[in-house]
């Protein structure tokens, strides 16, 4: 809770209004009884019409403030429910960009969505509801009694009685039911699953003919949904009757002691009725209160997920590690990167993805990193910008650890165009300008040229050609080609191009290599395929995790199996791709 | 479908449930007569108790004795009444699920392909789950409502038809105050809707991509972003909430209306009836009006829902009645096919105003292996489509030895072919189910050699569980990998055709190498038709179909194309040459 109540503190005058003229409105309900015991025990026993007149009129006064009260408290807890909301929402949304890559992975993607959006408006009118209801509803119950206190201490105890049956009677209503609809979400989850997976996979399900086991098993899953809906159902169902019957028996005894009472002299016959009208009060209070629980429990439990993110620490900027080890190689003249003695574990992964990977990177080289599909590449890379830091060894940039500088200089610097390339709803030009905001049309135009995407600009209409969401309206090497624009906008000291060509047929991405030849910064090149690192000055054979040789195409050729293989295998014309699979 | 189309589908889904629904109504009216009645009789007992001396303990105790009573068949049958609702509901709930996936079995792939996952599995969820909920609301608030309201009048109308009449004139202010405020907060409401889409599209975007904008530093640049539009979301929000909020107390000012109007009325009558008209009487009167009101508000409430779930009903209803995919009953039994494949002269388009494959007419000997060639868009794909007979030709006909595939089971089709596709797709099951998929009754041992001959038992063998990993749950793979499974589940049930569109896209060429061989063990007297990239896969076929434009515009060997300098040798230049 302390998230939430930290977002509510801006809010916190609204947050006390609210309750409070809910509280006014409340008190204007329970004057009412008062009134009507005042037009029977004074106006109909003297038979003065003048008096039922002005009463009433005092009713329809008690009804115009109280409609002022009401609308003014709804409006505090508008403000309030939707100020904290929003202010949940932006907190979560800077928590989340400063995550780790380590906590990308683990919390997932769609998780992390799932909290911003769902999860925030279920706490908006959570607290919407506490502001409004959830607060009114202890003050009516509570004042009823104080106010059945006002009529006859005697009588009241009936209240004093009844009260804590009510409120043990509907929380434990409440404490069965919560697990209950928890598993019925569970089981609308498995049922959600049948779906979606029949639905994607439905080619091979008819392949296999595979329809009637489908079936089977959707009806097994929608049966055990029932069942637990049903049940859920079952027992939510005891609240109202339970109730009811708990308030009745309170108004027999009430009676019972009215009359009682009214014998002596002590109370008049329109006390009566003033407190039946109390207890009448709690009974539509408590109605209204049973409705409320479910959205409110909801929330908190959405509360709780969301508190649970902004729990987490994010990246730190630097990660100065105290017994860093050294390495003299990183301090030579025109070695730019070291990778030294380094291993690398994912969080929560058995085996480590990277091991004993030692080599160094001078300024300007050109370095192919070749391997199959898993054989860590991509990892190792990762590891320069300190999307993930080490396990072991240490990785030095310019002569220092990336551990000790920030990571947010360290990404200026060393520009990686990803694997999956990913554009972003706008114009051509608002995605080159990721690279650097401060570019100038001519140096975006030089950037495409250089990543051959000069064709992608003319078929788009120029830089101001619209992308769509993700990039969805340009096909994969359109795509491709943009993201190696963008990184080069950037003009890295280090660029690294994680497959980046994949999707390119091979006389394009020659004629890119050729390109980024051309260029003067360290460029570090991924890929399966051997026709894009033969160039390099330097290749490194990724096997397994481990580095399985380092030189020269000629150098590996004549000492490295596995090279030779992925060569062999890639030989006679090689791999061909279709621009846009 | 028109509303009451629907309503009456409704009506006759719900006829099975016709005696459970006449009981759950003679209940509802049990328990709004006896709720009703409760207050007169605490009015009468109010009656017994005048003044000190003049309190009447026998009729006091007769009336508990009737309150109580009222009371207990209150609560029984009010209880009974949910039980009954809640199993119709959730039996009809089921019901509309089963009998909609069922459907989906049977509904041809062109509209399946055509209609996004999202807006099917919405209509057997979210659309379903809606209408159960409408339809429990209406259950329970309208049959009680109405009997309610109904119940009331009838009592005031006989306690004073003066009361009655005012309480009848004034209620009907909060409807239209009710439906003014609906209507003016309907604006507010799309402009939250709109920025709120707005919002969720970039928070999607971001966050979905959170590791591109960490690796471009843009975390500033899109907070700026996510700020102004969060700003934005807040104004339009707070409207939203708060005109929609203003309904309760606008309806609650009319109801203290109503009660004043009634209680100068009672007590005026009170006066001037000297005494027919009891204080009692108007304690009642005053009790029931409160008793009145609420119904209504929860009736207009409950048709605003009720609206909505008809939307949803006839959203399910027009999946359940689209049209099924033609029949196959009483269709041969392929059997064990040889595996000739002929095309002859076959027309297709997805869509009518388009046309992509015309005249194409392919002879497949039984065991050849053909590829197909193209580029993107060709119509590659769609070849695979008809051959499955996921789709039906237009014109012309396919036959897989001799036999016209229309005039066989979809069935004994299907297991004479083995596919691989380029997208993976494994269910959310142990690997073990997920190979055996094709031949449930393998042993252990042909399962593990079929992994094995895919290169995938060392990686099975190092997951959690290994065969027993629940996939998707406890352990997540590579695409490679995925690729590599899909391939075993084929090896497993060895079918006489094989197609192979893309089906080691995702492998590297290393691996792709060593699964090569072991498809090429796979391949020997089968037919097999292969979609491929790979330039080895290509020449090593018996028949190469060239496609452009949804046309075969070329047939032949590798040798024979290239001779020709047509089409293909074009392609092979573009695609292959250095």
């Amino acid at each position: 809770m302390k998230h939430l109540f930290s977002c509510m503190r801006a809010y916190i005058k609204e947050s006390i209004l609210s309750p409070l003229f809910k509280l006014f409105e409340a008190c204007m309900e329970l004057l009412v009884p008062l009134v009507i015991a005042n037009i029977i025990d004074v106006g109909v026993a003297g038979g003065d019409r003048g008096y039922i007149v002005g009463r009433c009129l005092i009713l329809v006064a008690f009804g115009v403030a109280g409609l002022g009260f009401a609308l003014t408290a709804q409006f505090f807890a508008a403000k309030a429910a939707v100020g904290t909301s929003a202010e949940l929402r932006r907190r979560l949304f800077y928590k989340l960009q400063s995550f780790s890559f380590t906590q990308i992975d683990q919390t997932g993607t769609a998780t992390m969505i799932t909290r911003m959006t769902s999860d925030v408006n279920q706490v908006q009118s959570g607290v919407n509801m506490t502001l409004r209801l959830l607060l009114r509803s202890p003050i009516v119950v509570f004042g009823a009694m104080i106010m059945a206190f006002t009529v006859d201490v005697h009588a009241a105890l009936v209240f004093v009685a009844v009260i804590p049956l009510l409120a043990a009677a509907v929380i434990s209503v409440m404490a069965a039911t919560i697990p209950l609809y928890r598993r019925v979400q569970m089981r609308l989850d498995d049922v959600y699953l049948s779906t979606r997976e029949n639905l994607s996979g439905v080619r091979v399900v008819r392949a296999f003919c595979k329809e009637e086991d489908e079936v089977r098993t959707f009806v097994e899953r929608n049966e055990v949904l029932k069942r637990r809906q049903k049940q859920a159902g079952r027992i939510s169902a005891v609240t109202n009757p339970l109730t009811y019957a708990l308030v009745s028996v309170a108004v027999i005894a009430l009676i019972y002691v009215g009359a009682q009472r009214v014998d002596m002299g002590v109370l008049e016959q329109g006390d009566v009725v003033a407190l039946y009208n109390y207890l009448s009060i709690i009974l539509v209070e408590l109605v209204k209160l049973a409705n409320l629980i479910f959205t409110v429990s909801k929330a908190i439990t959405c509360q709780k997920r969301i508190g649970k993110v902004l729990d987490m620490e994010g990246e730190p900027q630097v990660c100065a590690a105290e017994d860093a080890p050294t390495d003299a190689r990183a301090a030579e003249e025109g070695v730019h990167i070291v990778f030294s003695g380094v291993s690398f574990t994912y969080a929560g992964g058995g085996a480590p993805a990277l091991h004993g990977i030692d080599f160094c990177i001078r300024r300007g080289e050109t370095v192919g990193i070749l391997g199959g599909t898993g054989s860590g590449k991509t990892t190792l890379i990762s590891l320069l910008p300190r999307f993930y830091t080490v396990t072991e060894g240490a990785v030095y940039f310019d002569g220092q650890n990336v551990n000790d500088l920030p990571a947010l200089l360290l990404r200026q610097k060393i520009c990686v165009a990803p694997q999956k390339p990913v554009l972003f709803q706008g114009t051509i030009r608002s995605n080159l300008l990721w690279g650097n905001a401060e570019a100038g049309d001519e140096e975006l135009l030089a950037a495409a040229r250089l990543a051959q995407a000069e064709d992608v600009l003319v078929a788009k209409g120029g830089l101001d050609g619209v992308v769509e969401q993700e990039g969805k309206n340009l096909s994969g090497g359109q795509r491709q080609r943009l993201t190696i624009a963008r990184a080069l906008v950037r003009r890295p000291e280090v660029l690294i191009l994680d497959d980046s060509s994949s999707a390119l047929d091979y006389a394009t991405d020659a004629r890119l290599r050729a390109a980024l030849k051309t260029l003067n910064c360290t460029t570090i090149v991924v890929s399966q395929r051997t026709a894009s690192v033969r160039s390099a000055d330097k290749i490194v054979v990724m096997d397994d995790g481990g580095i399985a040789g380092i030189g020269t195409h000629e150098q590996l050729m004549e000492r490295c199996a596995i090279y030779r293989e992925i060569a062999a295998s890639q030989e006679r014309g090689g791999v061909a791709e279709e621009d846009g699979e | 479908m028109k509303k009451r189309t629907i309503f009456k589908k409704v009506l006759r889904r719900l006829r099975r449930y016709a005696p459970a629904l006449c009981i759950a109504l003679l209940f509802a009216v049990v328990c709004a007569a006896a709720q009703l009645a409760v207050p007169y009789f605490v009015g009468e007992a109010i009656d017994c108790i005048v003044g000190p001396g003049e309190v009447d303990r026998a009729g006091v105790f007769r009336l508990f004795a009737i309150i109580g009573g009222c009371v207990g068949a209150a609560c029984l049958t009010q209880y009974g009444m949910s039980l009954i609702y809640n199993r119709v509901v959730y039996h009809v709930l089921a019901d509309m699920r089963n009998e909609t996936f069922r459907k989906l079995q049977k509904l041809p792939l062109k509209y399946l392909d055509s209609h996004a996952y999202g807006e099917v599995s919405g209509t057997i969820l979210s659309d379903a789950e809606q209408f159960s909920d409408g339809l429990l609301l209406g259950f329970t608030q309208l049959f009680s409502g109405v009997v309610t309201i109904l119940g009331v009048l009838v009592i005031l109308f006989v306690l004073r038809w003066e009361v009655a009449l005012v309480v009848m004139c004034i209620t009907p202010v909060s409807l239209f105050a009710a439906r003014f405020i609906a209507s003016h907060t309907y604006t507010t409401f799309r402009a939250q809707a709109e920025v709120r889409a707005e919002q969720t599209a970039f928070i999607d975007e971001a966050i979905g991509n959170l590791k591109v904008v960490k690796t471009y530093t843009h975390e500033k640049a899109n907070a700026a972003v996510f700020d102004e539009q969060n700003e934005r979301f807040r104004t339009c929000s707070l409207k939203a909430v708060f005109y929609s909020s203003t309904t309760n107390p606008v309806t609650r000012f009319v109801n203290s209306l109503v009660y004043a109007a009634v209680a100068v009325t009672g007590a005026f009558l009170c006066i001037s009836t000297g005494g027919a008209f009891s204080v009692g009487n108007l304690t009642t009167s005053l009790f029931y009006c409160n008793q009145y009101t609420k119904p209504f508000n929860d009736i207009t409430e409950v048709l605003a829902e009720f609206q909505n779930a008809l939307a949803c009903a006839g959203r399910i209803f027009a999946l359940q009645e689209e049209e099924e995919q033609p029949s196959d009953e009483g269709g041969i039994d392929l059997g064990h096919a040889a595996g000739a494949v002929t095309l002859n002269d076959v027309a297709f388009s997805y869509r009518k105003e388009t046309e992509l494959i015309k005249n194409l007419t392919v002879s497949v000997p039984a065991g050849r292996r053909v590829a197909i060639v193209g580029p993107t868009g060709c119509g590659k794909t769609t070849v695979i489509n008809l051959l499955m007979r996921f789709y039906d030709v237009d014109e012309g006909s396919i036959c897989v030895d001799g036999h016209d595939v229309r005039t066989l089971t979809r069935r004994s089709l299907r297991q004479n072919y083995g596919m691989v596709l380029q997208d993976t797709w494994l269910k959310r099951a142990t690997v073990r189910e997920n190979l055996c998929m094709g031949w449930p009754d393998c042993t252990e041992e042909e399962m593990i050699a079929a992994a094995r001959a895919a290169h995938a038992h060392s990686f099975i063998r190092r997951l959690p569980h290994g065969y027993d990993t629940v996939l998707g749950a406890e352990g997540s793979l590579s695409e490679g990998q995925k690729q590599l499974l899909c391939i075993a589940r084929i090896m497993l049930c060895r079918p006489p055709m094989l197609i192979l569109d893309e089906a080691t896209s995702n492998i590297d060429t290393r691996t792709e190498r060593l699964v090569q061989d072991a498809f090429a063990k796979l391949m020997e007297g089968r037919t097999c038709f292969i979609v491929a990239h790979r330039l080895s896969t290509i020449r090593n076929a018996d028949l190469i179909l060239v496609m452009n434009a949804g046309r075969v515009v070329e047939q032949g060997r590798h040798e024979e194309l290239l001779q020709k300098g047509g089409f293909y040798a074009q392609l092979y230049n573009a695609q292959f040459a250095e």
